[in-house]
């Protein structure tokens, strides 16, 4: 059993009246693909969004890596190895692709005003830098082709895919992904699983909220199930999948209730 | 390539000259030049701000008060201090750089609208600021303003007054163009290299998507505030050369209506490129120039009377045009290539 990447506990997070996350507590482990699933409106983006530093938590907290994480600062979350994509793509619409890889690579790069102002050499061969891995990060997820390209006009599949190769760029530990595969046709899904899996083969963690029950089960080494802000189960997807209160989550409980 | 150059040269010697022809047809007109170049500067600061980082900011004029009062105090006999340009300028454009930071700050979780109306607040404090400055210690002397500014000087070469160079007379007025046409080349520079950055696309990225931006590791908070004190210094060294060129600084110089023209020159040319924002704001520069020494004699070789003021009839002008570029060109005469796809006109 490898070691715990991340750890978080009791995380709680209320909208006014609506408490969006009650006591949640995870651990995902190094190389693993986690799973979070859940009814819609069950917590999972909020989660992500509390983890990712969009959304300030009320209560509870989340060891990264072995190190307190800072939440409430998103840069300091992807500076920390954490990286997201959004469930509704949230792209740089109006820049190339290349360019969308090249703003991932800012958390990891320093050159400055300075820098720019009079072309330093270091700042010169920054930028090549930069500009040559987001180039080898497009060809990773397979978009090479599409490098110049607005971000806008690539199709759906490649901008799920380009998301991930921005997301990629900032140097993650942990990948978080949120619903990658909604809106996806099947050959699609079926690319983006093999994407995933490379992930993994490379080194990477994977944490994925999904509606795609397959893809989930598949993919997955662990999964958690969420409903109502809470989380009601934790395992691996073949034990999860036989869970009642998941099954009740899911389908509703008897007639009687 | 060869092409290139050629024109390059060609347009170099028109900028060269065109001082010469000027003094020719007027001194004026080599004024009404001078100040077009400021507004060239001025648009260009304001472009960081609201072209590439897509803050939309109504008080930028402050800034250019902040770099002229800079000027103003540093070298006059108001507080008897006479310290050499090349000392004030860069003073000048720190301090509207710290103005631009302190006044961006609190803006930083506002966006469109809401942005608009607290910079445009800020600006007019700024001006009322300079407008009351005067007790109980004298610090701006009120809406008098400040006379007797030191104008540029080099040794011995004085840039106000009139010096004759291998049989040429050189005006006041001229010397000043070729300094602001230095000063105008370093900026623009400046300009296309920020734009092909790392903090130029994060400048970009936070105008296309602020959620996105922050999840892919930009700091938005200081990146935000470098686009603001970019902009501002850019003010800052347009008001210390507006100083130094008049002699007279006052409170009035710095309305809104000056904030609005130099953002009517960026959207006008085309927010986000350089050669748009440049050509905007000389175009808005000198109409109501041709308007001021035209529109007179025509009405009166007309009617034989003055029917409608230059002023009113600039205002309608300016008007006409930006509503004519809203329904005709949404993204500006001449867009970035970005912004031009983004307001879905053929490329």
């Amino acid at each position: 059993m490898s070691a715990v990447l991340l750890e978080a506990r009791a995380i709680g997070k209320r909208f006014g009246g609506v408490q969006a996350l009650k006591d949640v507590s995870l651990t995902i482990r190094e190389k693993e693909i986690y799973g979070l699933i859940g009814p819609n409106g069950a917590g999972k983006t909020t989660f992500f969004n509390v983890l990712t530093g969009l959304y300030t938590r009320d209560t509870g907290d989340v060891l990264f890596a072995g190190q307190p994480l800072e939440l409430g600062s998103p840069y300091v979350v992807a500076q920390a190895g954490i990286a997201r994509t959004f469930q509704n793509i949230r792209l740089f619409g109006n820049m190339t692709a290349l360019e969308n890889v090249m703003v991932g690579r800012h958390v990891r790069t320093q050159a400055g005003v300075f820098g720019a102002i009079f072309r330093t050499r270091a700042q010169r061969e920054e930028e090549a830098a930069i500009k040559r891995r987001a180039d080898e990060l497009l060809h990773y997820v397979g978009i090479a082709h599409r490098a110049g390209a607005l971000a806008k006009h690539l199709s759906y599949g490649d901008q799920r895919r380009l998301e991930i190769a921005r997301a990629l760029a900032t140097e993650p530990k942990l990948l978080a992904l949120d619903e990658p595969a909604a809106g996806m046709n099947a050959t699609e899904t079926v690319a983006l699983r093999q994407l995933i899996e490379g992930l993994r083969a490379d080194g990477l963690t994977v944490l994925l909220i999904e509606h795609d029950v397959k893809l989930i089960m598949g993919l997955c080494d662990r999964v958690a199930v969420l409903d109502y802000g809470e989380k009601i189960a934790e395992d691996v997807p073949a034990i999860v999948q036989r869970d009642p209160k998941v099954v009740e989550a899911y389908l509703g409980g008897g007639a009687n209730d | 390539m060869n092409r290139k150059i050629v024109g390059i040269a060609l347009i170099a010697i028109a900028l060269l000259a065109l001082p010469l022809v000027l003094t020719q047809v007027g001194t004026a007109w080599v004024r009404i030049a001078n100040l077009a170049i400021l507004f060239v500067f001025l648009s260009l600061g304001l472009n960081i701000v609201v072209g590439m980082a897509g803050l939309l900011d109504l008080g930028y004029i402050a800034f250019y008060a902040v770099g002229a009062y800079v000027y103003a105090l540093l070298a006059s006999p108001h507080f008897n201090l006479h310290l050499p340009f090349w000392v004030i300028l860069p003073i000048g454009a720190l301090v509207a750089c710290v103005a631009g930071a302190v006044l961006g700050a609190p803006t930083l979780r506002l966006r469109g609208d809401y942005l608009a109306i607290v910079t445009l607040g800020f600006g007019e404090i700024v001006r009322i600021f300079m407008n009351n400055l005067s007790s109980p210690f004298n610090i701006t002397n009120g809406p008098k303003g400040i006379t007797r500014i030191d104008g540029l000087s080099v040794g011995s070469v004085n840039f106000s007054a009139t010096d004759t160079l291998f049989g040429l007379s050189i005006t006041g007025p001229a010397k000043y163009y070729y300094v602001l046409l230095l000063l105008l080349l370093l900026v623009i520079v400046v300009n296309l290299r920020l734009q092909k950055s790392r903090i130029g696309r994060a400048w970009v990225a936070i105008r296309e998507d602020e959620v996105a931006a922050k999840a892919a590791g930009i700091n938005t908070r200081n990146v935000k505030l470098l686009a603001f004190a970019m902009g501002a210094s850019f003010g800052g060294v347009a008001g210390g050369m507006f100083a130094a060129m008049q002699g007279f600084v006052s409170p009035e110089s710095f309305i809104l209506n000056e904030s609005i023209m130099v953002l009517a020159m960026v959207v006008l040319g085309g927010m986000g490129n350089v050669w748009g924002v440049i050509a905007g704001a000389l175009l808005l520069s000198f109409v109501p120039e041709f308007l001021r020494y035209s529109v007179e004699p025509l009405q009166m070789a007309l009617f034989g009377r003055m029917l409608v003021e230059p002023e009113v009839l600039r205002m309608l002008v300016f008007g006409i045009a930006l509503v004519l570029t809203m329904r005709f060109r949404p993204a500006g005469l001449w867009p970035e290539s970005r912004h031009k796809r983004e307001m879905g006109q053929k490329p």
